[in-house]
């Protein structure tokens, strides 16, 4: 009898294997396709720091109305 | 999928690897239900093994691209499903995740041993879900699950001589809790 032999069976006691053919007890198809559409529409999302940026950029623009010339000048 | 071989013509494979919708479902009905049960050996919980299972396909979708068609789609998708659900152990805490409790819930193939004391079962779990999770993955799927080390190697990414390292150390490590506890296996 190999040394390992009698830890191995205790493992087995312990922790029984699964069966074969064991499946999923409902169709995952669904969500599937519902986690591809969550994750195309986070892409479709514009990120918050984007919004964030914009309105900062709105409020300097509105709060020195000189600067429009220059950020036009580098756009 | 234990051998990698699938009935999807290779047709499909080609389609999928260009972001095809139906392809896609194609290989998921296929691969479904080998997929699902390589998860449920790792994690043995059927609710994460659901779970892992859209993760693994979302994430098999999501690199489509890199899928290479001459070779066959059954051992990538396991290697993928390997890591998600060693991501999930990842996350878990180690105390709670290979109960007897848990194990009772599962497809078993066959009950313990009502020659073993529950009580040292109970404490055989809890040391083994105390080893470090590389051990632990190769050792539950060659030693409780039986699975051919070649398969095993591939899904974790290692060769098959390190595949055999890792149980020889897990058993080893197992041993050694359970000494300390005042059991001799």
């Amino acid at each position: 009898m190999n040394h390992d032999d009698g830890i191995k069976q205790l493992l087995k006691q312990s922790l029984p294997p699964v069966e074969r053919n064991a499946e999923p007890e409902r169709d995952l198809w669904p969500a599937v396709l519902r986690r591809l559409d969550a994750d195309a529409a986070s892409r479709r999302a514009v990120p918050w720091f984007d919004w964030a940026l914009l309105g900062g950029l709105a409020v300097f623009v509105a709060s020195f109305p000189a600067t429009i010339p220059v950020f036009l000048y580098y756009l | 999928m234990p051998d990698g071989s699938s009935s999807v013509p290779g047709s499909v494979l080609h389609r999928f690897r260009q972001g095809d919708l139906d392809a896609f479902e194609a290989l998921f009905r296929e691969h479904q239900r080998p997929v699902y049960g390589w998860i449920l050996r790792i994690v043995r919980n059927t609710a994460a093994a659901e779970d892992l299972t859209v993760e693994t396909f979302w994430r098999i979708h999501r690199a489509h691209d890199r899928f290479q068609p001459e070779f066959p789609f059954g051992p990538w998708a396991r290697r993928i499903a390997t890591r998600a659900a060693l991501d999930w152990l990842r996350a878990q805490r180690p105390e709670v995740e290979l109960t007897t409790e848990m194990a009772g819930t599962l497809p078993s193939a066959s009950q313990g041993d009502p020659g073993i004391a529950a009580e040292i079962r109970s404490k055989t779990a809890l040391a083994f879900g105390r080893l470090p999770l590389s051990l632990r993955a190769a050792a539950i799927l060659a030693v409780v699950e039986e699975q051919p080390h070649k398969d095993i190697a591939a899904a974790l990414g290692i060769t098959v001589a390190a595949v055999k390292l890792r149980v020889f150390r897990a058993l080893r490590l197992l041993r050694k809790d359970l000494e300390q506890q005042g059991i001799t296996p």
